[in-house]
C-alpha cells in the first residue's frame, strides 16, 4: 500500500507504477486536476492544505476498507498540497485487481470516501480574491467517521 | 483542563490562528468553550468535527491531557 501526501506532482502522475504486478490483470487509475472554472469565475490556482499526520492516517483507513470490500491487489492514494495551477494534478489513485470490475468499482470508491472524509481542505485562488471551497461536512459515527458510501 | 486546538483551512482563517488553548472535559464542551471564546469561529463549528489523536469523535467523548485535538471544518479534498 502506497499512501502519501506529496508537493510533487510526479508523484501523483505516477501511482499506477506502485501497484502493477504480475497478479494483477487490471489497474485502474484515477487524476483529480486542477479545472479553470468554477460556477463561471475564472480560477488561478487552487491551494490545497491537509492536517497531514490525519490525512495519512483516514487514506490508509479508507484503502483497507477498499481491500476488504472487493478482491484487490495494491492500492496507491497520493494526494497534493500546496498551489497548483489548472491543469495540474491533485489526487491520485490506483488501484490493481485480478479483474477491471472490482479494480473500477474501488477506485471510485475511494475517490468519494475521500472527498467525504479526508482532512484535506482547498481554496480558490481568482484574479482578484480568494475563496475557501464549500466543503463536505463530516458526519461521525459510533467510534469512527462513518462516511457516506458513493 | 486546558486545551491546544489545532484549526485547519476555514477555521483557521475565521480565528486567525492555527491553535487556540481552551478549557473542557469533553468533545462538546471544548466546541461550546471555542465558540464562546472566539466568536468569529461559531459559524464554521457549526459544521466541523472535532478529531481526538487523529480520529473523528463523538460529542460525548472525553479529553484528556496531552490529546491532540484539531477542528475539522468540512473536507473538500480530491
Amino acid at each position: 500500500m502506497h499512501i502519501r501526501i506529496a508537493e510533487d506532482e510526479s508523484e501523483v502522475t505516477s501511482v499506477a507504477e506502485r501497484v502493477r504486478a504480475p497478479a494483477a490483470g487490471a489497474v485502474v487509475t484515477f487524476l483529480g486536476t486542477v479545472r479553470e472554472t468554477s460556477r463561471g469565475r475564472r480560477v488561478v490556482a487552487l491551494e490545497y492544505e491537509a492536517y497531514p499526520e490525519m490525512a495519512l492516517r483516514v487514506l490508509r483507513e479508507i484503502a483497507q476498507e477498499a481491500q476488504r470490500r472487493w478482491d484487490l491487489g495494491d492500492v496507491a492514494i497520493v494526494h497534493r498540497v500546496g498551489r497548483l495551477r489548472p491543469g495540474e494534478a491533485s489526487v491520485g489513485i490506483a488501484v490493481a485487481a485480478g479483474h477491471r470490475g472490482p479494480a473500477f468499482e474501488a477506485c471510485r470508491f475511494i475517490l468519494e470516501r475521500i472527498k467525504a472524509g479526508a482532512p484535506i481542505w482547498k481554496r480558490e485562488v481568482y484574479d482578484t480574491g480568494e475563496a475557501w471551497v464549500e466543503g463536505s461536512r463530516v458526519e461521525v459515527g459510533r467510534g469512527a467517521a462513518r462516511l457516506r458510501p458513493p | 483542563m486546558k486545551h491546544l486546538v489545532r484549526l485547519f483551512g476555514p477555521a483557521r482563517d475565521a480565528a486567525g490562528a492555527a491553535e487556540v488553548e481552551v478549557e473542557a472535559a469533553t468533545v462538546a464542551e471544548l466546541l461550546a468553550a471555542l465558540g464562546e471564546r472566539y466568536p468569529s469561529l461559531r459559524e464554521i463549528l457549526a459544521v466541523s468535527a472535532v478529531a481526538v489523536n487523529c480520529e473523528y469523535a463523538q460529542p460525548d467523548q472525553p479529553l484528556a491531557a496531552g490529546d491532540e485535538i484539531a477542528v475539522i471544518p468540512p473536507v473538500s479534498g480530491g
